[in-house]
């Protein structure tokens, strides 16, 4: 799995962050994780507590928010959430959709420190 | 947590404390927790490279797969004997991942055109940055088609650009009928997914219409080709369609430069 390397790469941008503002302890960490970017929430957690111990993140919240998939049908001209996690149905007219608007995020959105 | 009064208040970043809140020996007092707005993608600095790549290929007209399946799914057979089609009509280089040993690197070797092994040790995919080095190891001056075969893994390639024109995902027979399913991420991101070992197919009783429909169902935008590099079924369909994209490659570069 990916989520450690990840994780790293994560806290390489956000101590880079804080410390770029002065700051030296990292209190929380907000990241967006697309439910089609094959990152798994818990094994992040995980990496999570093992990459930041004994860092300036060690004891931080992690705060993982889920991007819905979100899908476009060239057919209709509209943008809908599939109801199948997999398979990409446009609900109006059932064309099948390979235009993946968002879901495939993996991102570090903000930071608390002091 | 507060570093002053080891309060919990976790919702503000300003936050100001009285004593009748707190213990009585702490003054009222600021936190000073701020927050910073970062906003940037993880494998940001992957992409950047990976597209730096696109350009440092499509300058030297150089043509590239990215093969992506699980382990034991026959990429090193089906890239030999892709090779062996193909390497009278262009001239193709490889750059190949493993764990450890080298003993996919020595069979594409013996095609007889020039392999780079990437050892990756611990790390389950190969990243742009890798390509990059491990390209400046070949005579690109006579590669049309580059081939990089990744790491056996479906799940952690799928979100590392490499830089590619074309991303393979190859399953065999052997791994079921549901196994687009279970790796939709990797699917997805796929411009032609390959069906391997197509020769076995009665043997292990693969039912080839559920493959392909959930192979369709969930890569819609991906071109099948069923094969069994093994046996050649399949392979000059499968070898004409790349030497086409190599073709095409090659053309639209030779426009640029006009």
């Amino acid at each position: 799995m990916h989520e450690v390397s990840l994780m790293e790469q994560t806290l390489e941008i956000a101590i880079a962050q804080t410390q770029a503002q002065n700051s030296t302890q990292i209190h929380r960490l907000k990241m967006r994780i697309g439910e089609l970017s094959g990152v798994v929430p818990e094994a992040l957690n995980f990496a999570f507590d093992v990459v930041t111990r004994g860092t300036i993140a060690e004891g931080a919240t992690l705060q993982i928010e889920t991007v819905p998939t979100i899908c476009y049908c060239s057919q209709c001209d509209r943008e809908f959430h599939p109801v199948d996690a997999y398979i990409y149905e446009c609900p109006d007219c059932g064309n099948l959709s390979f235009q993946i608007r968002s879901g495939r995020e993996i991102e570090l959105t903000s930071l608390e420190v002091s | 947590m507060c570093g002053t009064c080891g309060c919990h208040d976790e919702h503000s970043t300003v936050h100001l404390h009285t004593p009748d809140r707190e213990i009585a020996a702490i003054e009222p007092h600021t936190h000073p927790h701020r927050s910073i707005q970062v906003e940037q993608s993880i494998l940001a600095k992957n992409d950047k490279i990976a597209h730096q790549n696109q350009h440092y290929f499509a300058d030297r007209h150089i043509y590239v797969l990215n093969v992506v399946s699980s382990p034991g799914s026959g990429k090193t057979t089906l890239m030999t004997k892709t090779i062996d089609r193909l390497k009278d009509r262009v001239r193709v280089g490889v750059i190949v991942g493993d764990l450890a040993t080298d003993n996919d690197a020595q069979r594409l070797r013996s095609t007889g055109v020039p392999v780079v092994q990437i050892t990756t040790g611990t790390l389950c995919h190969l990243e742009a940055q890798m390509i990059r080095q491990a390209a400046e190891q070949l005579p690109l001056d006579n590669i049309d088609l580059l081939i990089i075969e990744n790491v056996g893994n479906l799940v952690c390639p799928a979100a590392y650009d490499l830089g590619e024109n074309l991303r393979i995902v190859l399953l065999s027979v052997t791994e079921g009928e549901d196994k687009p399913l279970k790796y939709p991420t990797m699917f997805k991101s796929a411009d032609i997914a390959i069906v391997n070992k197509m020769d076995l197919a009665a043997a292990v009783e693969f039912d080839r219409p559920t493959a392909l429909q959930n192979l369709h169902k969930l890569a819609p935008q991906a071109e099948i080709f069923e094969v069994s590099a093994k046996t050649g079924l399949g392979m000059e369909e499968w070898c004409d369609r790349l030497l086409q994209s190599c073709r095409s490659m090659a053309n639209l570069s030779e426009e640029c430069n006009r």
